[in-house]
């Protein structure tokens, strides 16, 4: 692409697609990875870990090192440091002491020159253990197994939401619809393992690390060495790829890490291999959400009581917000009344569950979705006919006793999905055939930015978009490129405001000492709510663009007006703007073999304005075939504590040949607080598809479907049933 | 530890390594080459993709054993060409890179597949990417991004 055909979106729409500025530098294997980075002297780590998922850590033995290697654990956190990481809660510890709580608990690193070393230095370990009786399912850690491993109930968090009057509706005498739903682990399976390096340099601790939120990881580790948040420099490696897995989880490489480079003095690196990456990294929290719908005498839904449990894992973490997010979307498009919704986050001694692209969305919604279809199919109506009813519209209400302040486009979006998939007309098709196929449709919204008043009152983003005396621009923010486009997004974004060429714009990885901190990239907030900023400061910019030498612009966060919540009762708009969706999904299915085969996939997404059509493209074709292998093929199960899937020979991710091309489509519909328009969506786009997937096999194979991944043996066990 | 001799990017090249180690850690470790990307170790992500004599592997499971008397091209070798850059661009323009720790495979699994099948269909270019894993893109502007190689290529006579 010629430089002048990439700032065609100055003179046309900002979504005219440019070639990404990072695209060249990475095709061509330029671009370095924290693998591929060279420091003088480096040394390696190797986690030693926890072989237990509950046990009582009775003695290390540490095998006489050679010369140059070291074995670091808790007792070399120097005096004042807290065993801690000061996460989104405090609880996970940087080296397991007295206790274990999951198989993969960190509990020393090795640290030398020679990685093959270090792996014949980690088998001499010997490591005692006094086995306790652990809990690993939802029930297990809901009946306290083996006692406490939180607390004293093994609640990490508990809510409760209540819309309308559900106790008159459940005393009454309505039809009931019970109904369970079921999601699993889900591993991130970026294709660049995580990885970071330690330094000590010029009396700063300098982290490197492949991650998603720098400044996240500098509060995580200060305290362990009893040190200032600005003495630990957390700088951006160019990163393969997150999806959530490099948002909480580096804390905990880095946290050790640390301490090693504390006692040592010399960079240290630690890049886990995928069979760790696999079996030793957060996953997406499991869910089970049993819902009891009580439907009159017109087939009308009257109300609903919903209870969600999510498997948080040994540790806390983030769950208890995973959690809020599952519960907020656990009506997902639809106005319903009188619902109850309860929600709890469980303690288990399986590993630690933690933030995974939708962060609670994709559970609530695949549990909606499914419970919603199964009603029509008790109620002998179509999905989309039975749905549609109750679309939520402008002005409508949330359950969070919310407003829907935008305007809603899905009847708009349904009839584009109906025309391109020819939903309508091939299920009648296939229904009179009998044939084992059909077309799954599922309906889906993700409110971007943090929930409630999060952006106002915890963030506070703060950007700074520089001019230098050449009049080249400069963007500092803490948003990281993790392969989603938000480099090139944003210097357009500036770009356009400023009436100047892309290659004038500069985006660098960002660096905690010299990026003011506009959060975490995280929760589809970087365009909407960062890109807002950039966007404001290219303003003020432009305003002193003839100023004389350098010139500042910086942009503080302001909510919109308008929004209220309440973050104690969590009452009032959960989120200041949603991106929608619909997916259709085409199956047909083997009589035989219980395959299946994917025909098409057809979506409609409404974001605001697209501020790259080719890279919201990517997005969407990234999202949804991300969350079919989540729907069909990701299974992740856990075997006395263990994770029984850790090669991607075992743990099947999709490949060019499971799924064909998603045909995707928009409906452009301006935010008013978002840079020209544009809402969140690298979340969005996977919430859906899932459900849509399991829903045309469903109807297919004519029997509810209550939980994924949709594969064979789950399709030849329910044609048994 | 042997010595071993192979042709790498077109020029002659001696290391001493035990023959049972993996020639990504040669290329890596030893000689730099750090646009072999290690994705899995285990012969499943295609990340570490190479040509060796002229066919597409994965430098993790190759022993340097078998590379002594082979001819092997990684991405340093083929990026700066006509036919390298072509895919590169190719790729560029269709949007194929995300997160781009996939992509250098995928330049590799294209070369592989164009100098075969200079104008191959999607099914043939699905078949030829199908050892590449990529978590990003959900693989259609990767396809994409091979058609359009094979077009631009095609006017360019890279194949010829
Ligand atoms: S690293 Fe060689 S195939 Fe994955
Ligand atoms: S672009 Fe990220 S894995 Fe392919």
């Amino acid at each position: 692409m010629h430089q002048s055909i990439n700032n065609d979106f100055l003179q046309k729409a900002i979504g005219t697609p440019v070639r990404r500025l990072d695209a060249l530098d990475k095709a061509s294997g330029r671009a370095k990875y924290i693998a591929d980075m060279k420091f003088d002297g480096l040394l390696y780590a190797r986690m030693i870990r926890s072989s237990r998922a509950r046990a009582r850590l009775l003695h290390v033995a540490v095998p006489a090192l050679p010369e140059g290697y070291y074995y670091i654990s808790s007792n070399d956190i120097p005096e004042g440091g807290e065993n801690r990481l000061y996460m989104i809660t405090n609880d996970w510890r940087v080296f397991a002491e007295d206790t274990v709580r999951y198989i993969g608990e960190t509990i020393g690193l090795l640290v030398g020159p020679d990685r093959n070393v270090l792996r014949d230095l980690e088998r001499e370990i010997k490591i005692s253990y006094e086995d306790l009786e652990p809990a690993f399912t939802i029930d297990e850690g809901l009946a306290v197994k083996g006692g406490p491993i939180h607390g004293e109930d093994n609640i990490f968090a508990e809510y409760n939401l209540k819309k309308g009057d559900p106790d008159s509706i459940f005393s009454g005498s309505y039809r009931i619809v019970e109904d369970e739903i079921l999601t699993g682990f889900q591993e991130h399976a970026y294709m660049e393992p995580q990885g970071m390096v330690g330094e000590y340099k010029n009396g700063k601790y300098v982290i490197t690390a492949s991650c998603q939120c720098p400044y996240y990881m500098r509060k995580a580790v200060a305290g362990i060495l009893a040190v200032d948040q600005e003495d630990i420099v957390v700088s951006q490696a160019i990163t393969g790829g997150a999806f959530g897995g490099k948002e909480h989880f580096p804390d905990v490489i880095a946290g050790p890490l640390v301490v090693a480079v504390h006692v040592i003095r010399k960079p240290v690196q630690i890049v886990f291999d995928r069979h760790e990456d696999i079996s030793f990294t957060a996953k997406r929290h499991p869910s089970r959400t049993r819902f009891r719908t009580a439907i009159d005498e017109n087939n009308r839904i009257v109300g609903m009581d919903i209870d969600i449990a999510i498997n948080g894992g040994g540790y806390q973490s983030c769950s208890h917000i995973v959690l809020q997010r599952a519960m907020f979307s656990v009506n997902s498009v639809y106005d319903l009344p009188n619902i109850r919704i309860r929600g709890r986050a469980v303690a288990t001694n399986t590993f630690p569950s933690d933030a995974f692209r939708g962060f609670g969305a994709p559970q609530g919604i695949f549990a909606c979705e499914m419970h919603m279809s199964h009603l029509a199919r008790a109620l002998e109506m179509d999905d989309a006919e039975f749905k549609q009813q109750y679309f939520v519209q402008t002005g409508g209400t949330t359950v969070t006793n919310g407003m829907i302040h935008e305007e809603v486009k899905l009847p708009e979006m349904l009839e584009k999905v109906l025309e391109s998939s020819g939903y309508i007309e091939k299920n009648r098709l296939y229904a009179g055939e009998g044939a084992a196929k059909a077309v799954g449709i599922s309906f889906y919204n993700h409110g971007g930015g943090f929930t409630g008043d999060g952006e106002k009152e915890i963030i506070k983003a703060r950007v700074r978009v520089s001019r230098d005396q050449n009049h080249k621009v400069t963007i500092y923010v803490s948003n990281v490129e993790m392969g989603q486009g938000f480099q090139t997004t944003a210097c357009k974004v500036a770009a356009k405001v400023l009436g100047i060429p892309l290659q004038d714009v500069f985006f660098q990885n960002p660096d905690t000492s010299v990026v003011p901190n506009s959060g975490p990239t995280v929760a589809s907030r970087s365009m909407m709510i960062v890109g807002k900023l950039v966007e404001r400061a290219a303003r003020q910019l432009k305003n002193s663009w003839n100023d004389q030498g350098a010139v500042d612009a910086e942009e503080d966060y302001v909510q919109p007006p308008g929004i209220e919540w309440n973050s104690t009762t969590f009452q009032g708009d959960a989120y200041p703007a949603f991106g929608w969706g619909i997916c259709a999904v085409e199956v047909a299915v083997d009589p035989a073999t219980a395959e299946v085969e994917t025909k098409g996939i057809w979506t409609v997404h409404d974001i605001g304005v697209p501020i790259d059509d080719l890279i919201v493209h990517g997005q969407v074709h990234g999202g949804v075939i991300q969350a079919l292998g989540y729907g069909s093929l990701e299974k992740l199960e856990v075997k006395n504590g263990a994770f029984l899937q850790n090669t991607f020979a075992d743990y099947i991710i999709p490949t060019t040949m499971d799924f064909p091309a998603v045909e995707s489509d928009l409906v452009e519909n301006p935010y008013e607080y978002g840079p020209f328009g544009a809402k969140g969506m690298g979340e969005l786009v996977f919430d859906g598809a899932a459900a849509a997937y399991a829903a045309a096999v469903q109807k297919a194979v004519d029997r509810d479907i209550c939980s994924i991944p949709v594969n064979p043996e789950l399709i030849m066990k329910l044609r048994q049933a | 530890m042997q010595q071993i001799t192979f042709i790498l990017n077109g020029e002659k090249q001696v290391v001493s390594a035990d023959p049972s180690s993996r020639l990504l850690d040669i290329l890596r470790d030893t000689l730099g080459l750090t646009a072999v990307k290690e994705g899995c170790g285990e012969g499943e992500c295609g990340a570490c993709s190479v040509l060796k004599d002229g066919k597409l592997v994965n430098s993790c499971i190759v022993p340097m054993g078998s590379v002594d008397g082979a001819e092997i091209t990684t991405l340093e070798g083929l990026r700066d060409t006509a036919e390298g850059e072509n895919i590169i661009s190719a790729y560029a323009d269709s949007g194929a890179v995300q997160c781009g720790f996939c992509t250098p495979g995928m330049v590799m699994a294209a070369a592989a597949l164009l100098r075969e099948n200079p104008e191959p269909d999607e099914q043939e270019i699905r078949e030829a990417l199908s050892g590449n894993l990529c978590r990003c893109t959900g693989y259609n502007l990767l396809v994409k991004g091979v058609t359009l190689a094979s077009e631009r290529g095609k006017e360019k006579g890279i194949w010829q």
